[in-house]
Parts: C-alpha cells; structure tokens; sequence
C-alpha cells in the first residue's frame, strides 16, 4: 500500500542529516553543559552554535535571548505566565485572539483562576484578528499581548506586523506563539515588534523533545519552573542536548531551504484544493483561499453530510494520514474551539478533516490522494442518513443551499431532542 | 510500515470497514432515527416484523467509526428476536459483541440502542392493537 504523510502540522520526521548530527551526544559526547570539565565545556559550545542557529531563524537581537526547553507548550507556558507573574504589580489584563493554540488558551485560563482577567479578540470567518480589535483590547493594566502567528488549525496568517506596532506603542510585550509557522513562515522578531516567540523544531524536520521561547531583553520574564540555574535562571532543568543539537541543524537548513519549501508545498496545496474541489460536491475550505493569507502547508476541509472521524479511519486504510477537528476525534467530544470561533456551522465542523504538506509530498501523492479522497466520501455517504435525506430534500446543503428542507442542524436537534454544541 | 496499528480492535474495524446490513429498508415496518446531543452523530435504524419478530434491520450513520460499527453490531444482533425480547436490548450488548469499546465511544453503542428503541416505538405506534401487553416502562404508553 502507499504511504502519504499528510499530517506534517502534527510533526515531521528528523532529517538524515539531523538525526546524524544529533547521535554523537547520546553516547560520546554526553556531558552536562552545566559541569565545568571538558564533557560539559565541550557540550555548552555546541549548545551555544544551537542558539545561534536558532536566532538566525527568526532573527533574535542576540542569541542569549534563545531559550531551551521541552517543547512547544513548554514555550508558551513559560511565555504566558512568566510575564504575566513577572509583571504582576504592573497589571493582571491579557488580551489573547480565541484562536490560539490550546497551549495558550489554557495557560491563561489557568491565569484567570489565579487573579488574572483576559479579554478574547475575535477572528472573521477565516479566522484573523483585525489589529484595530486587538488595540481595542487594550487596558490600562494589560501586561501581554498574545496572537500566534499561523493558526494551527485552519492556517490562517495573523497580521503580526501591526499588532507588534500596537504593542510597541503601547509598550505591551507581545508574545507570538510560531509553533505551528516557524520554519514555514519567514520571520523577523526585530521589524514585528514581537517581544516572545515560541517554536519547536519538530515541526520542520527537527527532533521532538525540545522547544525554543525567544525572549527579548526588554521583555520582563521569570521563570514557572522551578530548580538549578540553566537558561539563565529562566528554565531549571538539565537541556535536552541532542535535542537541542538536531533542533538548531534543522532550524539552520529550514532557513537555507525555506523558499523552495514554500513554493513547493503551495504548489502542490492549490493542486490538492483544486483536485478536491472539482471531484468532490458539497465540500468546503476553511479558513483563507491558499495565497497571502494562509500558511502554504495547510488545507481544512469540511465535507458535508458525512463525520470527520470516519473519513479519517479510511484514509488511514488507504495509507493517508491526516487529521481532524471534528467532535467524535476529540477525547472532550467537542468540534475543535477554532472551527467554532469562525462560526462554521456544527454540521460541517463534525465533517472536518486536516491535510498539511511537507516537504516531501508530491504531485503524485496529491492526486492519489484526490482520487481516494473522493471514494472515501462517496463511501461514507452512502452510509450517511443525511446525505439520503440531503437528496431527498428533507434536509438542505449548508454549502450550497437548494431552498429545501430544513437545516441540518434544525433536523439534529429534533432527533435529538437538543442542540449540539 | 509492516504492521498495521488501528484506533479500534480488529471486530470495531470490522463493522466500520464492511458494515453490515447497511442501508434502507423499503417497507419497514417501524423506522428510528436519533441523534447524539454530546457530539451531533446521528443514527437511522428500519425493521422488518413479521409475527412479532424482527425478520431484517438495516441502519444508517452519520457518525464515527465506532458509531458505524456499533449500528452494524446492533443490527445483527437483533435480528431474529421477537419484539418483546427487543425492547429489553441493551447497549452492553453492543459493546461486549465489538469486544469493547473506548471509554469516551461509550455513547455511540447507546445511540445504536436509541435508534432500535425509537424504531420500535414507531412500529407499536403504527401497530398498537397487536401490542398491548409486553412494554417496557421507559416507552410512551399508546392511546387505546
């Protein structure tokens, strides 16, 4: 059977050249960058070239403001509430977008049971936060700005630029949370006027394990965790080294290739779209038309009147991986809070399915990928009381409305007895 | 990859990958359809009775893997019972016939109960003369 990864928001595998460069520090090179003899002086010169690797990514001031730790949610967290508790006395307000990651979400809630308040900026139906909103957010004591960059789930591409002016002006740190554009995305904290970005390179073919919070001086940050003085007394915890080591090659080569990267993988996701568009009825994008606005790896499908998990498991069966934010792929049963923050209907969240490229597809997967896509669809309807009742006229399209028949979500709650959520 | 590694065990995939008795049935004598408030999957279920017994059933999803093979599970399983037998149908019986389901996918195997409990409903409705003894406490009682 074939294989296509077409899940690569999830993550992506280590590179060759990576995984090679990161194997000496398993074995040989092993010491504690924290030790004073050679086996740690030796490793803290290669955790040093690391921070530069990663500065160059995103064009950091300085490489001490790179920050190691576990991971991507590990970034954010420390992000969110280190500044948050660092500038207590300043102010206890954050203004965050609603379509953050749920790394950001739940540490503010985290925050709000702990004397913090926190003001939501809303998204448009394709998912962007209109800087004008996020300025108008804006209190006396607010002492974080947060909006990601790439959205996670439906790829849509925040104007950070002018946010980062607003918070500028204001002299609010802004924090970026890049987990889901870092190495796909160019990026420049110093002309954005971001103050704290989180990353990881597992997402552009670097090894789990390892996150990276960049944090500039001006920025006031203290440290959640708590125990020896690594990072600057910010993280307490010995460094993942060869971690770090495969996690700045790739962030080095992800800078060298990102064009080709881009062009190709928005090459092949308007051909995925188009393929899918002209195959397949009833089907719809969510988030922006692929171009400017919409990160190059990211297509978030909603195929009407049938389930996103079901699709899913027939895809896995046909070798194609992707993803879902529909409410049967959630452990909490709840359609994904990004789908819901752009208003999609329930129906067409519960059909939702992810595909994001890397590098690696090509146009051979992609049309393999139509062409199965389109009998897994056909497959699942027929299964589908609603699809039977869509022709029928019992019920209507949302997609595109015939007239007839009352709305999915109206013949739902009557079988039910109650709305979905 | 060699092995393949699935979200559910080998009968849950079964039921979801060659579901059976999937479809609609013509003349079907009593007709269920319900829906999952928690997550919104919806659940179709037609019964064929002949002399108070369940001569065929079908049923239609719109749902996820473990709510397809939970109706195909269902469906089978209540063939061949008598009315009075399928009203006391539980979910439990679905779910051990699929050799368990996730705890979070619990709910699906009760829609599938849901859907043959309101199929029934339909048919005594449509039939009340021919039952008037045998019912289950939770039903409606019929007009007489």
């Amino acid at each position: 059977m074939r294989h296509v990864f077409l899940d690569h928001q999830s993550t992506t595998p280590v590179l060759p050249e990576v995984f090679e460069a990161m194997r000496p520090y398993f074995t040989e090179v092993f010491g504690n960058p924290s030790s004073l003899h050679q086996h740690g002086l030796r490793v803290r010169d290669a955790i040093a070239k690391a921070r530069s690797q990663f500065a160059t990514l995103i064009n950091a001031e300085s490489v001490d403001d790179i920050l190691f730790v576990s991971g991507g949610t590990e970034a954010v967290n420390l992000a969110v509430k280190g500044v948050a508790y660092a500038n207590q006395r300043k102010g206890n307000h954050i203004v965050v977008s609603e379509t953050e990651h749920p790394a950001v979400l739940s540490s503010v809630e985290f925050l709000e049971k702990h004397g913090f308040t926190t003001s939501k900026v809303k998204v448009n139906p394709v998912g962007w936060s209109d800087p004008a909103d996020v300025r108008a957010a804006i209190t006396e004591k607010t002492t974080l700005i947060c909006v990601h960059y790439a959205n996670h789930d439906i790829g849509t591409i925040q104007s950070i630029q002018e946010i980062g002016k607003i918070a500028t002006e204001k002299g609010i740190p802004f924090f970026v949370d890049a987990v889901a554009s870092a190495g796909w995305l160019p990026i420049d904290v110093q002309t954005m006027g971001i103050s704290l970005l989180s990353l990881t390179p597992h997402r552009f073919y670097g090894p789990k394990g390892v996150g990276v919070l960049y944090r500039n001086r001006r920025a006031r940050l203290v440290g959640v965790q708590h125990g020896g003085v690594q990072e600057g007394g910010r993280r307490a915890g010995t460094e993942n080294v060869p971690a770090i080591i495969g996690g700045g090659l790739a962030a080095e080569i992800a800078m060298r290739e990102m064009p080709t990267r881009i062009a190709h993988t928005a090459m092949l996701q308007k051909r995925l779209w188009e393929g899918l568009k002209k195959t397949i009825p009833y089907i719809k994008l969510n988030g922006p038309e692929p171009g400017p606005q919409r990160i190059s790896t990211n297509l978030n499908l909603s195929t009407e009147f049938i389930e996103g998990e079901g699709q899913l498991l027939l895809c896995d069966m046909n070798g194609i991986a992707v993803a879902s934010g529909s409410s049967c792929v959630s452990k909490s049963l709840k359609i994904s809070h990004v789908l819901a923050a752009i208003g999609l209907d329930h129906a067409l969240a519960q059909g939702n399915i992810i595909m994001t490229l890397g590098k690696d597809n090509t146009e051979e997967e992609v049309d393999y990928v139509v062409e199965s896509f389109q009998k897994i669809v056909q497959k699942l309807r027929g299964m589908s009381p609603m699809w039977d009742e869509f022709e029928k006229g019992i019920i209507d399209s949302v997609i595109k409305p015939t007239g007839r028949g009352k709305s999915f979500s109206e013949h739902a709650a009557a079988v039910s007895g109650k709305a979905a959520h | 990859m060699s092995d393949t590694y699935t979200l559910y065990n080998s009968t849950v995939m079964d039921h979801f990958m060659n579901p059976r008795n999937m479809g609609d049935l013509k003349d079907a004598d009593g007709i269920g359809e319900v829906g999952a408030a928690a997550c919104g999957d919806i659940m179709k279920i037609s019964l064929k009775i002949k002399d108070g017994k369940i001569e065929d059933a079908r049923f239609k999803t719109f749902g996820c893997g473990s709510a397809i093979a939970s109706s195909s599970m269902a469906t089978e399983l209540i063939k061949g019972r008598t009315v009075e037998e399928a009203m006391s149908f539980s979910n439990q019986e679905v779910v051990s016939a699929l050799g368990g389901l996730p705890p979070v996918k619990i709910h699906c195997s009760v829609l599938a109960e849901e859907a043959l409990k309101a199929a029934l409903e339909d048919y005594q409705k449509k039939h009340p003369l021919l039952h008037t003894a045998s019912r289950t406490p939770q039903l409606q009682p019929m007009a007489v």
